[in-house]
């Protein structure tokens, strides 16, 4: 099977600046794959190239068996795009945006209204459809763009930041029709995000940082590469529930906040030990695996708000400065 | 919930004939839009209206610049080709726009040839011109002009010329010029000068030698000058106002294939500028 997205050695330089700075990366067809990381990272422009809307300065990019460079209009026909701000028209109707699209892609006119029908009936607009966009909240605006992402079937569908900017409840919509998308078409969804909770839903993520790809697998993986899960117990006594663990497990714990705290392995397994031979009543029990945010604190060095604020920073000529006040 | 299935779509290969839908549905779109803006649409019948009736009626019942001729009959092809000036070029600036409100991307990733976005631009602002062109032609007996099939018939034509000219040179700096207030700009310091030297206001005879060498440059006097002499035909000091290259007055062919190539040559450039945006 043709891999979905095939990279090797990307660069990308705008003047001064490199963004991309050398990329190596392969997608799997039908995969839900993040890119992961701060604002400025390099994720856009990367998902720019794969577009076919920037020329690399190096390295190749194949997306769907196509070279993004010798091979443009066979990217554009398999690959559909929704962008972090809007490109829809907002003096049409939705149901003319769409039908924009469908002549734009050359899409055989017989299929066009059975295609617009299930594509709006998805996201949840098909009785809005002779409305404009002006009259359009922005989750629905972007439900529509990625209906419109989908009216030509496209094998990759690139997602740049699909949820910045959106209430809880239709990031969580959003999220369901990628789902669904993935099922139903066996289509690449290739997404970039910085809210960590939101890669925990694609099947593997690549965290960018400073134009390179620093980390690639799947999101427990990761989680797991970075290490313990934190277990927190509550006990009839707590001092001898601390010395039991280091007898009995050889695990250094401590009271935080009235519950007694250690970092294992596998959390989930252990707990099941730890209520057999601890010898210390357990109230409670609370295990908490490692969030991508200690991941990307881990590949990193930052978490990923401080790596925003340091490259908002930069952009304000004080990265000298923050250098500094780092060390 | 239940969806009905259909198959995945398959898009057919790039080939002219997609790059033809391209071109039809970017012209299809800018109607769309045109025909939804009725303020523009109401503002850009008001002005050659003001041109024709107030300043025509008051300036030629004090001065009478155009000797026994009714000055109104003699501006009329020069509000006409004012109105399609100002038409075209806003039609051209919604490149601008569609680039500033994120729209161009959706064209620019399509799988179809760019220059097929630039022609279909061009056609839907030539198509607006053409509108507007007409309705100023059509208050042409409210001034005394007698309609002939044939004059009609010339004035559409030379007006198309005109028309798809105009869009492309506005096409030009709209692919070139990033900020629609930039744009503007630009298309005042632009439009103004074209439309004052082009002969629509005034006969371009006895000029002072700088002026008769700037009205020479600029396009639109070869395309005011051959509506005036449609609409004249029947007056016989008609050829008296018309532009001439030291005495001979320019034949009408001749003069729109000037403002034809024009517009062809602002095409080309602007889909070769168009071709490389990223």
């Amino acid at each position: 099977m043709t891999l979905a997205v095939h990279v090797r050695g990307l660069h990308k330089r705008y003047g001064d600046i490199e963004a991309v700075r050398g990329i190596d990366l392969d997608v799997n067809a039908g995969e839900i794959f993040g890119f992961l990381g701060p604002n400025g990272a390099g994720k856009s422009t990367t998902i720019k190239i794969l577009c076919t809307l920037a020329r690399p300065t190096a390295g190749d990019a194949k997306v769907a068996g196509h070279d993004v460079l010798r091979e443009r209009d066979e990217v554009r026909r398999h690959i559909g795009l929704v962008f972090q701000e809007s490109t829809l028209d907002d003096y049409l109707t939705a149901e003319q945006n769409l039908r924009f699209h469908a002549e734009l892609y050359g899409m055989p006119s017989k299929i066009v209204a059975a295609r617009l029908e299930q594509v709006m009936e998805m996201v949840g607009l098909w009785e809005r459809r002779t409305s404009r966009v002006q009259t359009f909240s922005g989750g629905m605006k972007r439900r529509l763009e990625i209906a419109r992402g989908l009216m030509h079937s496209p094998r990759v569908l690139f997602l740049d930041e699909p949820t910045v900017g959106l209430d809880p409840q239709t990031r969580a919509s959003i999220w369901r029709y990628i789902r669904e998308l993935k099922q139903r078409e066996m289509i690449t969804i290739f997404l970039t995000t910085h809210y960590m909770d939101e890669a925990e839903y694609c099947e593997r993520i690549a965290i960018i940082d400073r134009g390179t790809i620093v980390a690639l697998d799947t999101p427990e993986n990761l989680k797991a590469k970075v290490g313990k899960d934190r277990v927190q117990i509550g006990t009839a006594d707590d001092d001898a529930a601390i010395a039991a663990l280091k007898a009995k497990f050889d695990i250094e714990s401590a009271n935080r906040e009235g519950l007694v705290t250690f970092a294992v392995e596998n959390g989930e397994q252990f707990v099941p030990r730890l209520f057999a031979d601890l010898g210390v009543p357990i109230r409670t029990v609370h295990v908490a695996r490692p969030s991508l945010d200690d991941v990307f604190l881990a590949y990193t060095g930052s978490t990923i708000r401080d790596a925003e604020a340091n490259a908002l920073e930069k952009a304000g000529g004080m990265a000298r400065m923050a250098r500094v006040a780092r060390r | 919930m239940a969806i009905a299935r259909t198959a995945p779509v398959v898009v057919p290969p790039r080939s002219w004939l997609s790059d033809l839908r391209a071109v039809r549905i970017v012209w299809h779109r800018d109607l769309i839009r045109y025909w939804r803006d009725k303020p523009r649409m109401i503002a850009s019948i008001l002005q050659p209206a003001l041109y024709l009736f107030v300043f025509g009626t008051g300036m030629g019942a004090g001065m009478r610049p155009t000797g026994g001729l009714d000055l109104r009959v003699f501006l009329y092809p020069g509000v006409m080709a004012m109105a399609t000036l100002f038409t075209c070029f806003f039609s051209a600036g919604s490149i601008v726009w569609d680039r500033e409100f994120g729209f161009m991307r959706e064209m620019l990733v399509a799988p179809v040839r760019r220059y097929s976005i630039v022609v279909g631009k061009a056609l839907g602002g030539a198509t607006a011109g053409m509108v507007q062109g007409v309705l100023v032609l059509a208050m042409g007996p409210l001034i005394g002009v007698t309609f002939t099939p044939l004059l009609v018939l010339v004035l559409l034509a030379e007006l198309i010329v005109l028309s798809f000219a105009i869009t492309s040179i506005g096409v030009l700096v709209a692919v070139k010029i990033k900020s629609f207030q930039a744009f503007m700009a630009l298309v005042q310091i632009i439009i103004m000068p074209m439309f004052f030297l082009s002969g629509a206001l005034f006969p371009l005879r006895n000029l002072p030698t700088w002026l008769h060498v700037a009205t020479l440059i600029d396009p639109l006097t070869y395309a005011v000058d051959p509506m005036r002499r449609a609409v004249l035909s029947r007056v016989s000091e008609a050829e008296a106002f018309g532009v001439t290259w030291s005495g001979w007055p320019i034949p009408t062919f001749v003069e729109l294939a000037i403002v034809a190539g024009t517009g062809l040559i602002a095409l080309a450039f602007a889909a070769h500028e168009f071709g490389k945006m990223e």
